[in-house]
């Protein structure tokens, strides 16, 4: 284990990874955004992120609205239900608006063009965000009972801390990926997206609106950005404008690392990153973190340049 | 009335002039074929039907129906299916699937007798159903883009080059199936580059040269055409 992890016993390793598996399926959830747009239309949405600090603004507001910005004495469900529910549809509605907007009429247009204007709708964000709750970190209430399972069922004193909070990103994080997966495998508006992913002028040709299509990508990438704002508050505790633009790099590079347009990659190298992130802050030590993710993503695109389950795509 | 007809349609991809004040016609029940060399306008003119690319000038009109602002994804409501060059086949969904993606402009209806109508023309799709379609051979990928298309119960069936890479016995076989599908009922527009075939299933034809149509006649009277014989026959 020393040689592995110079800091660490097995037991922080264990530690770490739960950490990890609650931190990776955040970024999963964020991954997702930037895989299912990058699937449908090559665009990499570096506006995505900030959607996801809005989010997190749009929970804190219906929270505080709700009269909880100051915690409370027991864990308001249905308040937090309601904080998630605003934060999905919000991100989902305005992802669906930025792609209305600033990136449909640039459909057709070079590569660069989109890949600018969202860059443009990423600043936006930013500002929106700074101009709404200033540049200071914003507290987000602990609503979540602090119950340690592991403590509690072994009655040792432990380490490993497995809480509420990692059981509460579990428990919706991935029902929210295999109701993606369900959805995408098994509805119309799933399949005609897959159609749509796969030739575009073909979809068209069987009848499929290739604009709703795309609205209803940007919709789901959106919703779950939403998810994963509310659930990053209450595990984190704070937000702040800036927050998107070290959780969309990370999503982005989890996206990649999976296989950029691949579903499961995406959700797969959330997971990965988010291990291997909090294993090098164990080890390591926080400074490291970067650096132990960066290098991961290096070397398997040195190996895989199509990131871990992405397939080269045979041109037509 | 004709069931399709384009008048004088002219066609540009980008600058280039593709096609050039073309007009043709294809009547109920018939099988009419396109041929010409490469880059002579017989895709262009086909994906102009289909919405795909829209006419500068002129006019595509289906059952006295104006084509022009319909948008390309309501084209195969109206009983216009397209086969297109390459296939272009969804290669990473199932046979079935790709199937049922023909069929979408009709909504939620019992396929049943589609799916049927489609394996008793080609029962190795029966075979492959839950196969993904990009690992099907050429041949059986031709028929997967055939049967996607009959899938949508068109009128007209616009097909593009469906012999193209396919070994002679295939050849056969799928001229044989445009035969059968035109006895069901279907228009169809064939585009060949194997003009002696297209010549022997079609009613009538057209030879295209570098976007204008050259010659108009009935098929037996082009396969006796000293210049079709020379240009497309390959004879010397």
């Amino acid at each position: 284990m020393q040689v592995v992890c110079p800091g660490g016993s097995g037991e922080l390793v264990a530690a770490a990874l739960i950490i990890g598996l609650s931190n990776g399926a955040l970024i999963a959830l964020i991954a997702l955004g930037y895989t299912l747009v990058y699937g449908i239309i090559e665009l990499i949405n570096f506006s995505h992120g900030d959607l996801f600090m809005l989010g997190t603004f749009v929970a804190l507001t219906v929270l505080a609205a709700l009269g909880l910005e100051g915690g409370a004495a027991e864990t308001p469900w249905l308040a937090l239900i309601a904080a998630i529910l605003a934060a999905m549809v919000f991100c989902g509605v305005l992802n669906m608006l930025a792609e209305r907007i600033a990136y449909r009429r640039l459909r057709n247009a070079p590569r660069l063009a989109p890949l600018i204007s969202a860059i443009g709708v990423s600043f936006i964000y930013i500002n929106i965000g700074l101009f709404w709750r200033g540049p200071s970190p914003i507290p987000f209430p602990d609503l979540l009972p602090d119950f340690e399972f592991v403590r509690a069922i072994t009655g040792a004193d432990t380490l490993i801390t497995f809480t509420t909070k990692d059981a509460f990103i579990i428990a919706t994080a991935i029902p929210l990926m295999l109701g993606l997966g369900w959805v995408i495998k098994n509805t119309t508006m799933g399949k005609a997206m897959r159609a749509v992913a796969q030739d575009r002028e073909m979809a068209l040709q069987v009848g499929i609106d290739v604009d709703k299509v795309i609205s209803f990508t940007f919709l789901l990438g959106g919703l779950l950005a939403g998810a994963a704002a509310v659930m990053h508050g209450l595990y984190n505790g704070n937000t702040v404008f800036t927050l998107g633009f070290t959780a969309g790099l990370k999503a982005f590079t989890a996206a990649v690392l999976g296989g950029i347009g691949n579903v499961t990659g995406a959700a797969l190298g959330g997971f990965l990153l988010g291990i291997l992130g909090a294993m090098t802050v164990t080890c390591y030590g926080g400074e490291w973190e970067n650096v132990g993710v960066f290098t991961l993503l290096v070397v398997i695109l040195v190996f895989r340049p199509t990131g871990l389950l992405g397939e080269e795509t045979p041109e037509r | 009335m004709a069931l399709l007809e384009l008048e004088k349609v002219d066609a540009y991809y980008g600058h280039i002039q593709a096609l050039r004040g073309i007009s043709i016609t294809v009547e109920k029940g018939e099988i009419v074929t396109l041929i010409g060399s490469n880059g002579a306008g017989k895709t262009t003119t086909l994906r102009t039907i289909s919405g795909i690319v829209r006419p500068r000038a002129g006019s595509v009109t289906l059952d006295g129906r104006d084509l022009a602002r319909v948008p390309a994804n309501r084209i195969v409501s109206l009983g216009i299916a397209h086969s297109p060059e390459g296939r272009r086949i969804f290669p990473r969904m199932s046979v079935k699937e790709n199937l049922e993606m023909g069929a979408y402009a009709r909504g939620a209806v019992d396929l049943t007798e589609d799916f049927d109508r489609v394996f008793g023309l080609f029962p190795r799709l029966k075979e492959r159903i839950t196969q993904v379609a990009g690992t099907l051979s050429g041949g059986e990928q031709q028929m997967l883009a055939i049967g996607r298309a009959l899938m949508a119960r068109p009128t007209l069936l616009l097909l593009d080059e469906p012999s193209m890479g396919l070994a002679p016995v295939l050849v056969e076989l799928v001229f044989e199936t445009i035969k059968d599908i035109n006895r069901l009922g279907m228009s169809i527009l064939l585009v060949e580059q194997n003009a002696l075939m297209a010549l022997t299933v079609a009613k009538r034809g057209y030879v295209l040269q570098t976007g204008s149509i050259v010659l108009a006649d009935s098929a037996e009277e082009l396969a006796k055409n000293e210049m079709v014989r020379k240009a497309y026959l390959g004879e010397e």
